[in-house]
C-alpha cells in the first residue's frame, strides 16, 4: 500500500468538556473515495475541520500528504478543496466573480483563475450562468458553484461535508454524477453524510461514526454482509401496537428490531419470512421486502436510526 | 509574481464593493452634506450673530469650524459601519471568513486584509466629503489633501477595535447599543459641533481620549493651516495606537474564532 493521503491515529477533538471526536484511527488512500457516515453530532464535521487544517487537533496524530497540520497547515490547505456544509458564496456577486476571488485566495494569477473558471463551470454544467448573480440560483446550482469553486486550485484531495443535504432528489443525482467523474479523474474524495444512499453511491470505503467514535469500517457491501442479512422484511402494525404484536413474529428470520413506526425482520429470504408471518396468522397493515442497507447496519451497531 | 496575502483578501472586499457601491453612496455623501447645510449654514447663521463666538471658534465662522470636522465624523461612521455587521456576517451569514480560512490564508492575513479594506472605505468616504468641501471658499485648502489620510486613520481607529470586539460576539444584538451609547454621543460631544472646552469639566478628559476628538482636531487644523507639528504628531500617535492595538486584538479574535 502506498503512503496514505490521510492518516489519523487516536485523533481527539474536545471543545471544553465536550468530546466531539474520541480517539479515531483513519487511513485514506490516494484516489479512493472515503466516507464518514453517521447521524448529526457524531463528530463527522469536527473530523473534517481537523483534516481541512482549520481546527487544531486536541490530541493524537494527524498527517495529510505526510504533513503535520499544526506546522504545515498552509501547504496542506493549498492542495485540498473544501465543500462546506453550508454554502459560503457571496450572493451579491456573479458566479465568475465568486470563482475569481476564491482563486486569488490561493494566489493564482487572474488569467489562470479565468481559464479554470471557464473549464470548471462547464464541468458543473453552469457555463451559461457565469454572469448571473448567486442569489437567484437554485440550491442545487449554488452547490455546484461551491464544488466548482473548491476545484479552482486543482486539489488532490476534496473534502465534502454533507454535500447534498437539503437538495431535491434530481439535484442530488446531478451532483453525484459530477463527483463520480472527479473520482474517475483521480481526485481523492472524502465526504461526510447521514444519507445511506449517498454513502452507497459514492464511497469505496467508509467508517460509521457514533458519538465521536468509529463503530465499523469497510466497503458498503462488506458492512452490510458483516452486520446485516441479505434482505429485510418491514411490517407495519396499527399505530402503537408494534411492541405487543412483535411476539407474533418471534423467531422468524435471524432477528428483529421494533421501531416506533414499524417492525423489521432480518432474514436471508424476506418473502419466506413474510409467508411464515402470514402462516402464523399475523396480519400487518402493510409489508415490504427490501435489500439490507447501511441504515440497517447503523441501526444494528448503535440501536438508533441515522435520520431522526 | 505573488501578491501579498492581505492585498488578495482586500481584492475580494473591493470586488464586492464594486457590485454594491451605488446603494452605499447615499449614506456616505448625503448624510455629511445634510449636516453641513443644516448645521453649518442654518445653525451657523445664529452662532455667527453671537458676538464673541468667533473668538471661541478660533476666529472661524461656524461653517468653517464645523465643515472640516465632518471629515472625521464621516470616517468614524464608516469605520463603525464596516466593522460591526460585516464582521458578524463574515462569520455567520455570508461566512466569507470561513471560506477564506479553508484556503491557504491564515487568520492573521484574513484580518489584515479586512482592516486594509476598512481603511480604504474610510478613505473613499472622506475623499468624497473633501470633494464637497472644495466647493466652499471657507474650506478650499491644500490642507484637505492631508485631511483625507487623517480622516482615514480616524476611521481605522474605530474599525480595528470594533472589529476585534465584533469578532468575539455570538449575536449582533448588542450592536445597536454601540451606536446609541458610543458613536452618537461621540458625534455630539466629541468636538465636532463646538469646542470641547464648552463641555462640563468632567467630560473634557473623556472627550480627549476618544479617537474622534483627535481626528477632528487634525482635520480642522490642517484645513485651516493651524496644525502644529507637535500637535499633529500627538494626535496621529493616539489614533495609530488605536489602530495598532485594535489590529492585534482583532487578529487574536479571528484566530480564536476561526479555529472553533
Amino acid at each position: 500500500m502506498s503512503d496514505p493521503l490521510i492518516s489519523a491515529r487516536q485523533l481527539v477533538k474536545r471543545f471544553g468538556d465536550f468530546v466531539a471526536v474520541d480517539g479515531i484511527d483513519v487511513d485514506v488512500r490516494r484516489g479512493e473515495s472515503f466516507g464518514f457516515l453517521g447521524p448529526n453530532g457524531a463528530g463527522k464535521s469536527s473530523t473534517m475541520r481537523m483534516i481541512g487544517c482549520v481546527s487544531p487537533v486536541t490530541e493524537g496524530e494527524l498527517r495529510i500528504f505526510g504533513l503535520d497540520p499544526a506546522r504545515d497547515g498552509k501547504q496542506i490547505r493549498a492542495r485540498i478543496g473544501v465543500v462546506p456544509q453550508q454554502d459560503q458564496l457571496d450572493e451579491q456577486l456573479s458566479v465568475e466573480d465568486n470563482m475569481l476571488i476564491y482563486g486569488r485566495y490561493f494566489d493564482l494569477p487572474r488569467s489562470v483563475c479565468r481559464q479554470r473558471t471557464k473549464e470548471l463551470l462547464e464541468f458543473v454544467q453552469l457555463a451559461d450562468r457565469a454572469k448571473s448573480r448567486i442569489e437567484p440560483l437554485s440550491g442545487g446550482m449554488k452547490r455546484r458553484v461551491t464544488i466548482a469553486r473548491s476545484l479552482i486550485n486543482e486539489p488532490e484531495l476534496l473534502l465534502l461535508d454533507e454535500p447534498t443535504t437539503g437538495l431535491d432528489p434530481q439535484a442530488r443525482h446531478v451532483l453525484w454524477d459530477r463527483l463520480y467523474r472527479l473520482k474517475q479523474r483521480g481526485v481523492t474524495l472524502v465526504l461526510t453524510t447521514h444519507y445511506m444512499d449517498e454513502a452507497e453511491q459514492l464511497c469505496d470505503r467508509l467508517v460509521v461514526m457514533d458519538r465521536g467514535r468509529i463503530v465499523a469500517e469497510g466497503s458498503p457491501r462488506e458492512l452490510i454482509e458483516r452486520h446485516s442479512t441479505r434482505e429485510v422484511l418491514e411490517l407495519r402494525f396499527p399505530a402503537g401496537t408494534n411492541e405487543e404484536r412483535a411476539h407474533e413474529i418471534d423467531g422468524i428470520g435471524q432477528r428483529h428490531e421494533v421501531l416506533p413506526d414499524r417492525v423489521l425482520i432480518y432474514a436471508h429470504d424476506g418473502e419466506a419470512a413474510l409467508a411464515e408471518a402470514h402462516a402464523r396468522g399475523s396480519a400487518p397493515e402493510s409489508a415490504l421486502v427490501r435489500r439490507s442497507s447501511l441504515e440497517d447496519v447503523f441501526l444494528r451497531l448503535t440501536g438508533r436510526s441515522l435520520v431522526d | 509574481m505573488s501578491t501579498p496575502a492581505a492585498v488578495r483578501v482586500w481584492e475580494s472586499h473591493w470586488t464586492l464593493y464594486r457590485a454594491i457601491w451605488k446603494s452605499n453612496m447615499a449614506g456616505a455623501f448625503v448624510q455629511p452634506l445634510l449636516y453641513l447645510l443644516g448645521m453649518g449654514v442654518g445653525v451657523g447663521a445664529l452662532v455667527n450673530r453671537n458676538t464673541g463666538s468667533s473668538d471661541l471658534l478660533g476666529g472661524l465662522s461656524y461653517f468653517e469650524f464645523l465643515a472640516p470636522a465632518m471629515l472625521a465624523t464621516t470616517a468614524m461612521m464608516i469605520g463603525t459601519q464596516e466593522s460591526l455587521w460585516p464582521v458578524m456576517g463574515g462569520f455567520k451569514w455570508q461566512r466569507t471568513f470561513l471560506a477564506q480560512a479553508a484556503s491557504p490564508l491564515s487568520p492573521g492575513e484574513i484580518t489584515s486584509g479586512l482592516l486594509l479594506w476598512q481603511l480604504t472605505r474610510a478613505l473613499i468616504a472622506v475623499g468624497g466629503v473633501a470633494c464637497v468641501l472644495v466647493l466652499f471658499d471657507g474650506t478650499r485648502s491644500w490642507g484637505l489633501l492631508a485631511a483625507v489620510p487623517f480622516g482615514a486613520l480616524t476611521g481605522g481607529a474605530f474599525a480595528a477595535p470594533l472589529t476585534a470586539w465584533a469578532a468575539t460576539r455570538e449575536r449582533e444584538s448588542s450592536f445597536p447599543s454601540i451606536l446609541r451609547f458610543g458613536i452618537v454621543p461621540l458625534f455630539l460631544f466629541g468636538g465636532a459641533f463646538y469646542p470641547i472646552s464648552e463641555l462640563p469639566g468632567w467630560m473634557q478628559p473623556i472627550a480627549r481620549v476618544t479617537p474622534l476628538w483627535h481626528g477632528v482636531e487634525l482635520c480642522r487644523n490642517v484645513v485651516h493651516g493651524t496644525l502644529g507639528w507637535a500637535d499633529a504628531a500627538g494626535h496621529v500617535a493616539v489614533l495609530a495606537a488605536y489602530v495598532v492595538v485594535g489590529t492585534v486584538l482583532a487578529r487574536l479574535a479571528f484566530a480564536r474564532r476561526l479555529a472553533e
